[in-house]
């Protein structure tokens, strides 16, 4: 069996600092049943041989499940396949001979690192101000101890699926932080244990999203079209009204 | 934008049902235009109520293109280097990404309007001519490309709405879940109802219905 012949377009960037360009590299006998950055693994083992700087990406579980790995594949985020990461892409959704776009998440608050790693800690900022519930801690307390409805607890634990990869904001036409940072502000805005800082907390997550330089949500929906979780558009609503409560 | 564009939709309910009057006769329509201009005299001075209406509008149309242009500001912002790939679109609503260009093309139609309709500058009937003759003067089927242009114009409104409508709802966080869907089919098809409506004018005109 012969694999698949690729021409791969890469954004290659040395540092911060450097300008950054498009490099083509061709990838042959690619085989389908290889994951997008089982791919990548082989440009970069040849890439190594022959001396060269190997193409830097970020990846960690490759089962999905993490958020690290997540770049624009063919200008769409984790590339076409729905309600798929990067790495659980696999090459038996491309063709032999196939041209690929691939590019780091474009926006201001995520600066490029190297390559297509990109640098994603105001995320970790916008979770810092709020995306947490202040208790007492100590040992965990008995299940039930705190009734949950039903619909409440399906619809937070949707929200929590939210593996922070940052494929909304690459996605938005306005490079806007809103689903993500909706996801966690429902997540523990359903809850009876996130109720006491609802409001404080949608006011100071969405005012550091802003701080952080992400644009405006104008409701197109691009987000959650890419999101590999599937957050629903129904989060940013429920964002938009605790923070307009809150103010 | 939810707030500023609400206001303009609820004037383009009062503006069709007014412009509807067309149908029932020359004298109907000149009539409501004078009771426009009239309205809660003599407790009030003449043009109280539609001066009230103007400054409303003209607020909102103000604060709807600066809330628009800053939302466009922070996007660039948001993003310095663009995409090498072309973006395609994922989300369904070719409505949506014509919101920009859009409400452009809307604003110079407005202008356009107002010197045709309002200032009657640029209308064949003028600033004199009874209300009901600049309208059916203005839409002769000689100037089919007004016509045309106020067409166009209002299919571009229709889009607008399209996304417009159920998206202000998002935006004060009054959707969710099992509203979606109904939702954005009241927003279709009260976007089709209205540009329909005021397309009924020009057109019963324009095929001589109206004259």
């Amino acid at each position: 069996m012969s694999g698949m012949n690729l021409t791969l377009k890469v954004w290659r960037q040395k540092g911060p600092a450097d300008e950054g360009r498009m490099v083509t590299y061709h990838v042959e006998d690619v085989s389908p049943d290889m994951s997008f950055l089982e791919m990548l693994d082989v440009l970069n083992e040849r890439l190594i041989l022959e001396g060269d700087d190997p193409v830097a990406f970020d990846h960690d579980c490759r089962e999905g499940i993490c958020g690290m790995c997540g770049m624009v594949i063919n200008g769409v985020a984790h590339g076409e396949q729905r309600a798929t990461t990067t790495c659980q892409l696999h090459m038996r959704h491309f063709k032999d001979g196939d041209t690929i776009t691939i590019e780091p998440w474009r926006a201001a608050p995520f600066p490029v690192v190297k390559d297509l790693v990109v640098d994603r800690s105001a995320f970790d900022r916008i979770i810092q101000a709020g995306g947490f519930i202040s208790v007492p801690a100590g040992s965990a307390p008995d299940a039930h101890t705190i009734p949950v409805k039903k619909a409440d607890a399906d619809a937070a634990f949707d929200a929590a699926t939210c593996i922070g990869c940052g494929a909304c904001v690459a996605a938005c036409p306005n490079g806007s932080a809103s689903l993500f940072t909706a996801a966690k502000i429902t997540h523990l805005g359903l809850l009876p244990q996130g109720q006491p800082e609802r409001d404080s907390r949608a006011k100071a997550m969405v005012e550091q999203m802003d701080a952080e330089g992400f644009g405006g949500c104008t409701n197109t929906g691009e987000c959650t079209a890419v999101c590999p979780k599937g957050i629903p558009l129904e989060t940013i609503a429920r964002m938009n009204r605790d923070y307009l409560r809150a103010k | 934008m939810a707030v500023t564009g609400a206001v303009m939709v609820l004037f383009l309910i009062l503006h069709v049902v007014g412009n509807l009057k067309v149908f029932s006769g020359a004298e109907s329509f000149n009539e409501y235009a004078h009771w426009l201009r009239h309205v809660g005299e003599p407790a009030v001075p003449g043009r109280t109520v539609l001066t009230l209406i103007e400054v409303v509008l003209l607020v909102s149309v103000v604060l709807h293109m600066w809330a628009a242009i800053s939302l466009t500001r922070r996007a660039r912002k948001a993003r310095p280097v663009k995409y090498a790939a072309r973006r395609k679109s994922q989300a369904s609503g070719y409505a949506t990404h014509t919101m920009r260009y859009g409400g452009v093309v809307i604003v110079l139609f407005l202008i356009w309007h107002l010197l045709d309709l309002t200032f009657a500058t640029v209308n064949p009937a003028g600033a004199a001519g009874l209300p009901y003759d600049r309208m059916v003067q203005g839409f002769a089927p000689e100037r089919w490309p007004v016509t045309l242009f106020y067409t166009l114009a209002l299919v571009m409104v229709g889009l607008h709405l399209r996304h417009g409508l159920w998206s202000a709802f998002q935006t004060l966080g009054l959707a969710s879940g099992k509203a979606y869907r109904p939702l954005k089919l009241a927003a279709a098809g009260l976007s089709a109802v209205l540009v329909l409506a005021f397309l009924s004018v020009p057109f019963a005109i324009l095929i001589g219905v109206v004259k």
